[in-house]
């Protein structure tokens, strides 16, 4: 995850926003591995490996791809509950995130927070947060947190389209910009919340409600990870020069249904607007048609990569189906951080074994 | 890379799906997305699409045939990859291992059963908990004569202690509760006159305290010395689950009532010995139960109130008559259903019942040969029950409990004469049928037992 | 000992607590340039700087989700309401956030935060400025619940609450700010969280209760001992989770009566928790029904008269008492 500089001609740079041939592969490489992940989850969720709740990201690749990739290690990331990908782009293994959707102790958040709630404190990837908008307090925390002990880090905060009408969104902007924050906030708007086109639910464009904070918004193609890339590596730039809080508006969109219990189209988009989305629109294409183009992608390569991203996929749905379930006295662990040696914390009359730590 | 094809959960409530037919066959090349099957779910048929490339080298269950959600049903693979041990997964052997289905094992480690895999858990043996101290403390103070006594948990824990018959104490507190001072008081004053009961249960021994207030075991008639308590918990399977979960969904919300009539089974015993030596070349033989099964059909026919279904706003009357026929498996029971049974001859109907039960007793039964009944027999005859009730099958309006024939003393035209005599009970849903009706419908039953020439036919 | 006020006695624990650790620091409305809105900041911006004394947009919901965040990366923030009654703007960052970071992170990321706040009634601020808000926030598991009803009280706990590793929900009163009361002087005067205190020995009557209530709990008892020769038990639970069971046990079995006294609504109130816990686990100890005193079962009105009928008061806890010592 690192800053790259093009090295070649200026034609070249311009078909690829400025990003480097070799960045550029990588990307693809990992979009495709985004892909196959998500197919398997939807593939095991359809034969019960995985319950609940479970979205996808599929179509959306470019955005975890083309926003995280230019971040550093140190920096922090933090998402709603259509998070797999991004989980994995922040450094989780897929096999963790995989064993994690199973509800499996290898988890990354040891079985206990499911598709919607992946964690990895290690790879500062602060989750999964299941309430539409909730994590965007959360974010400008974290980014409090840095500036308070003044690191050269920042946050970047994905949510969704529909987020942007919660009460909570808009104080955290407010306090953001107030407090020059070093947070880029995401709204990765695939147009529909849930099932609501967002014009449908705002009279006006979502940058708007940024710059009226006094926040400054960019509008980027999400399909085009290229220009994604490009753009979070200048807006990066600018948090750690101290320029305040950035807000991104990514345009994007979901090839499925809003979870796997719901149709892909249906009443709020139809059939032959999902078909041409897929069709023109799919991030994975129009990076390889692009490197294509540029004569910096032959078919072997493609296939080489996309056989590695299938086995990918498929180690990680063999680790998760795999590994064992949480232990039952993991049921009562981690409710607290600290069970105080005083007095009684769990009041469901069961018996429990004591779990000070 | 190699992709195993799963009997997928193509219903939220899917458990297993049968292959209606398959669209690829083997050897067929297929992508990513291309419909391989259709599945018939609980709900609907649905398509089932490929999630891999290659070729659709093996097909590991027929069109017709039934697997568990998670269950290998196929493979696709490259034309030369060895798929040896993929095609071993076959027959739900995923699906078997213990949550793979996706139904998260239950809070106590139980985890349910594939809905065929037949295999219920080893019966567990659980050790009797040591529960008597709660016991003790849960008992209730002597039952005396004016019924319950009142008092706080305090002063009764405190007359036990004292020895003191609360029954004997009067309460101070409201509503005449006793309370801790009432005992106190009790115990302050002369002790009572031993209580009777205690008394007379120990007359020879001067009672305690203790044994006063509690109740008194009988007087020992023979000795249980060596004798001791313990039990088996055996686990419940999903067919015994079901089985509790119909039969109370009917019980309770259903009223039953029930019609019990007498049949003379002399000619049926007659006719079925000639039947029988008509059909026997043909390796036919009709049991007394197809003749009552025969006569249903048609006498539901006559009757189309008792084959009838409560649906609150309206009573469905079906044009269709289907009759489960109640059939002992082990563990358990189920219903399979000769449709149309009222159309079909006797030697017909003879041989689906042996068909069917057979099969049922295998646990092979296809979900639409046990469900879509109007009306149910059940019959014990060959246990010697004479007479019982069943528990109707909702969400039918009657069923029929048929017990056994037995040579018995009647009355005939004025002549005392022993006669093959069966009891039949008709189970009646009361939203459905009135007392008139299934009495009618008895008759009409009775008539066609007793002259069986119609029903030969 | 040293007699000093509630509020100062806060402000003493905020200052000790900031001092001793860096991490410390302070969000709320008004905390910093007004000195706090009931001026338990008072001197704090002052003394630490506007880095660690914060002062919020009106935004309950997002500067406790700020703080949530702030402490799941390290920090201890100690989030001012300038009432509970506002933090009900808040609530989905407390028990959707703070309460089950730890847990569903599988314990990776703790949520060493403080709500702190006067909660329920003052005189005659009626329905919205006038709730008791215990029960939204110890009914979830994953946050403790703090409420110190004396000046000593308030300094210890509010101590323990800061160094606590879990969402602690500190609730203050309004009335109780300029309550008076002996405080140790010891350098770090810390009382652990779940221990009840028993705040007058008695033999006849157990009264448990909580907060600000400890004060009409008192009231009630000195004034019983003197006119009936009743001696009744005062049991402060002082932090409602983790509870000091038991201490209610210990007194329950001593009186083998008892009248919960709480400033909240009956219904699911704190009392009714208690009563349960009895029942379960000392029934055999009760000489009578444990009755419970509360507020009225309607929103808070605000003409004098009504609101007083409203609120529960010593002469109720008397009658309370007596009717369970059924005299």
């Amino acid at each position: 995850m690192t800053t790259d500089t093009a090295t070649e001609s200026e034609t070249m740079a311009d078909a690829l926003h400025g990003v480097s041939p070799d960045t550029a592969r990588q990307l693809l490489n990992d979009m495709l591995l985004y892909r196959r992940f998500e197919e398997k989850a939807e593939e095991a969720y359809a034969i019960g490996k995985i319950g609940g709740f479970c979205h996808l990201h599929i179509g959306q690749e470019g955005v975890a791809a083309g926003c995280i990739a230019p971040l550093r290690d140190s920096d922090y990331a933090i998402s709603a509950y259509r998070e797999h990908t991004q989980a994995i782009a922040k450094g989780i293994e897929p096999k963790h995130v995989m064993a994690e959707l199973f509800g499996r102790v290898d988890g990354c958040s040891g079985g206990k927070g499911g598709s919607m709630h992946l964690f990895d404190i290690e790879k500062r990837f602060m989750g999964g947060h299941g309430i539409v908008g909730g994590q965007v307090p959360l974010a400008s925390g974290i980014a409090f947190s840095i500036r308070y002990r003044e690191l050269d880090e920042l946050v970047i905060c994905f949510m969704g389209d529909a987020a942007v009408n919660q009460g909570g969104f808009h104080e955290a902007m407010n306090m953001s910009a107030v407090w020059d924050l070093p947070a880029i906030y995401v709204v990765e708007n695939n147009a529909y919340g849930m099932g609501t086109a967002f014009t449908r639910v705002s009279r006006n464009p979502i940058d708007e409600k940024a710059l009226s904070y006094g926040i400054p918004a960019t509008v980027v193609n999400g399909q085009d990870v290229l220009e994604t890339y490009a753009t979070f590596t200048q807006l990066a730039a600018k948090v750690r020069a101290g320029e305040g809080p950035q807000f991104v508006d990514v345009r994007t969109y979901r090839f499925k249904g809003h979870s796997m219990s719901d149709p892909v189209s249906g009443t709020y988009r139809s059939k032959e607007e999902v078909d041409d989305r897929v069709e023109h629109q799919d991030p994975i294409a129009i990076l390889r048609d692009t490197l294509f183009e540029a004569d910096e992608l032959d078919q072997a390569t493609l296939e080489e990569y996309d056989a590695e991203a299938k086995e990918a996929a498929q180690a990680a749905f063999d680790f998760a189906d795999a590994a064992e379930l949480p232990e039952p006295d993991a049921l009562y662990r981690d409710v607290y951080a600290e069970l105080n040696p005083n007095g009684r914390l769990f009041f469901d009359g069961l018996d429990r074994p004591d779990f000070a730590r | 890379m190699a992709t195993k094809v799963h009997m997928e959960a193509l219903s939220p409530t899917m458990e297993e799906g049968q292959i209606v037919k398959w669209v690829k066959a083997e050897g067929d090349e297929v992508s990513s997305g291309d419909i391989l099957a259709e599945i018939e779910t609980d709900k609907a048929t649905m398509e089932l699409v490929a999630r891999g490339d290659g070729i659709l080298r093996a097909v590991l269950l027929d069109a017709g045939d039934t697997a568990p959600v998670g269950a290998v049903i196929g493979v696709i693979a490259e034309a030369d990859e060895d798929i040896d041990d993929l095609v071993g997964d076959a027959g739900g052997a995923e699906a078997a291992t213990a949550d793979s289905a996706g139904a998260p094992a239950d809070s106590d480690g139980a985890v349910s059963d594939g809905a065929e895999s037949g295999a219920d858990g080893p019966a567990e043996h659980t050790p009797e908990p040591d529960n008597s101290k709660s016991d003790r403390d849960m008992e209730a103070p002597a039952a005396t004569g004016s019924g319950r006594v009142k008092a706080s948990p305090l002063a009764r824990r405190l007359a036990e202690e004292a020895g003191i018959d609360l029954s004997a104490v009067s309460g101070s507190g409201p509503g005449g509760r006793i309370v801790k001072a009432d005992v106190e008081e009790a115990a302050a004053s002369p002790p009572a006159p031993a209580a009777p009961l205690a008394a007379a249960a120990t007359p020879n021994t001067q009672p305690t305290a203790r044994e006063v207030s509690r109740p008194t075991p009988p007087p020992a008639v023979w000795s249980d010395a060596g004798a001791t308590e313990g039990f088996e918990d055996v686990k419940v399977s999903q067919m015994r689950k079901t089985i509790a979960r119909r039969l109370t969904e009917s019980l309770s919300p259903v009223p039953h009532f029930f019609l019990t009539i007498e049949v003379d089974m002399a000619r049926v015993m007659e006719a079925r010995k000639s039947v029988n030596a008509a059909v026997e070349k043909d390796g036919d033989r009709v049991s007394v139960n197809d003749f009552v099964l025969r006569a249903t059909g048609a006498a539901l026919r006559k009757h189309p109130a008792c084959n009838a279904a409560w649906h609150d706003d309206t009573i469905r009357r079906f044009d269709h008559v289907h009759v489960g026929v109640a059939v002992a498996v082990e563990d358990g029971l189920i219903t399979p259903v000769i449709r149309h049974a009222d159309r079909k001859g006797l030697v017909q109907i003879s041989r689906e019942v042996k068909e069917l039960a057979g099969r049922a007793r295998e646990k092979r039964l296809k979900p639409e040969e046990y469900t879509g009944s109007t009306f149910s027999i059940s019959n014990l005859g060959m246990f010697g029950i004479r007479e019982f009730t069943a528990i109707i099958n909702p969400p039918e309006a009657g069923i029929l409990a048929v017990g056994a024939i037995e040579e018995i003393p009647v009355v005939v035209d004025g002549e005392l004469a022993v006669r093959p005599r069966m009891r039949v009970t008709m189970s009646c849903d009361h939203r459905v049928i009135d007392g008139a009706t299934g009495a009618q419908f008895l008759q009409t039953l009775r008539a066609m037992l007793e002259e069986p020439a119609a029903i030969l036919i | 000992m040293a007699v000093m006020t509630y509020r100062d006695a806060l402000n003493e624990a905020l200052r000790e607590e900031m001092q001793r650790d860096g991490d410390v620091f302070l969000m709320g409305e008004e905390v910093a340039e007004y000195d706090g809105a009931y001026k338990v900041s008072k001197g704090l911006l002052n003394a630490f700087g506007d880095r660690r004394v914060v002062d919020s947009p009106i935004s309950e919901l997002g500067f406790a989700g700020l703080g949530v965040g702030a402490a799941m990366t390290g920090l201890r923030p100690v989030i001012e309401f300038m009432t509970f009654n506002f933090s009900i703007l808040a609530l989905d960052q407390v028990i959707n956030s703070a309460a089950k970071m730890h847990y569903m992170t599988n314990g990776q990321i703790g949520c060493p935060i403080v709500f702190r706040g006067p909660t329920g009634a003052a005189l005659q601020l009626s329905a919205q400025h006038s709730q008791a808000c215990e029960t939204y926030y110890v009914h979830a598991p994953g946050v403790k619940l703090v409420t110190p009803g004396t000046p000593a009280d308030a300094k210890g706990l509010l101590k323990a609450s800061i160094r606590d590793d879990d969402p602690v929900a500190f609730m203050e009163g309004e009335l109780l700010y300029n309550l008076k009361g002996e405080v140790p002087d010891d350098d770090d005067f810390v009382i652990p969280l779940g221990v009840a205190d028993v705040k007058k020995e008695g033999d006849d009557v157990t009264i448990i209760t909580h907060g600000k209530m400890v004060n009409v709990a008192m009231q009630a008892a000195q004034k019983m001992e003197k006119d009936d020769g009743v001696m009744a038990e005062v049991v402060d639970l002082r932090t409602l989770r983790p509870l000091d069971v038991d201490a209610v046990l210990a007194s329950v079995k001593k009186t083998n009566r008892a009248v919960y006294l709480e400033e909240g609504w009956s219904y699911v109130g704190i009392g009714a928790q208690i009563v349960s816990l009895v029942q379960e686990e000392a029934f055999d100890w009760l000489d009578a029904p444990i009755l419970r005193v509360t507020q009225a079962d309607v929103p808070m009105p605000y003409a004098k008269n009504l609101e007083n009928l409203a609120k529960p008061n010593a002469k109720r806890v008397i009658d309370a008492c007596h009717r369970v010592m059924y005299r």
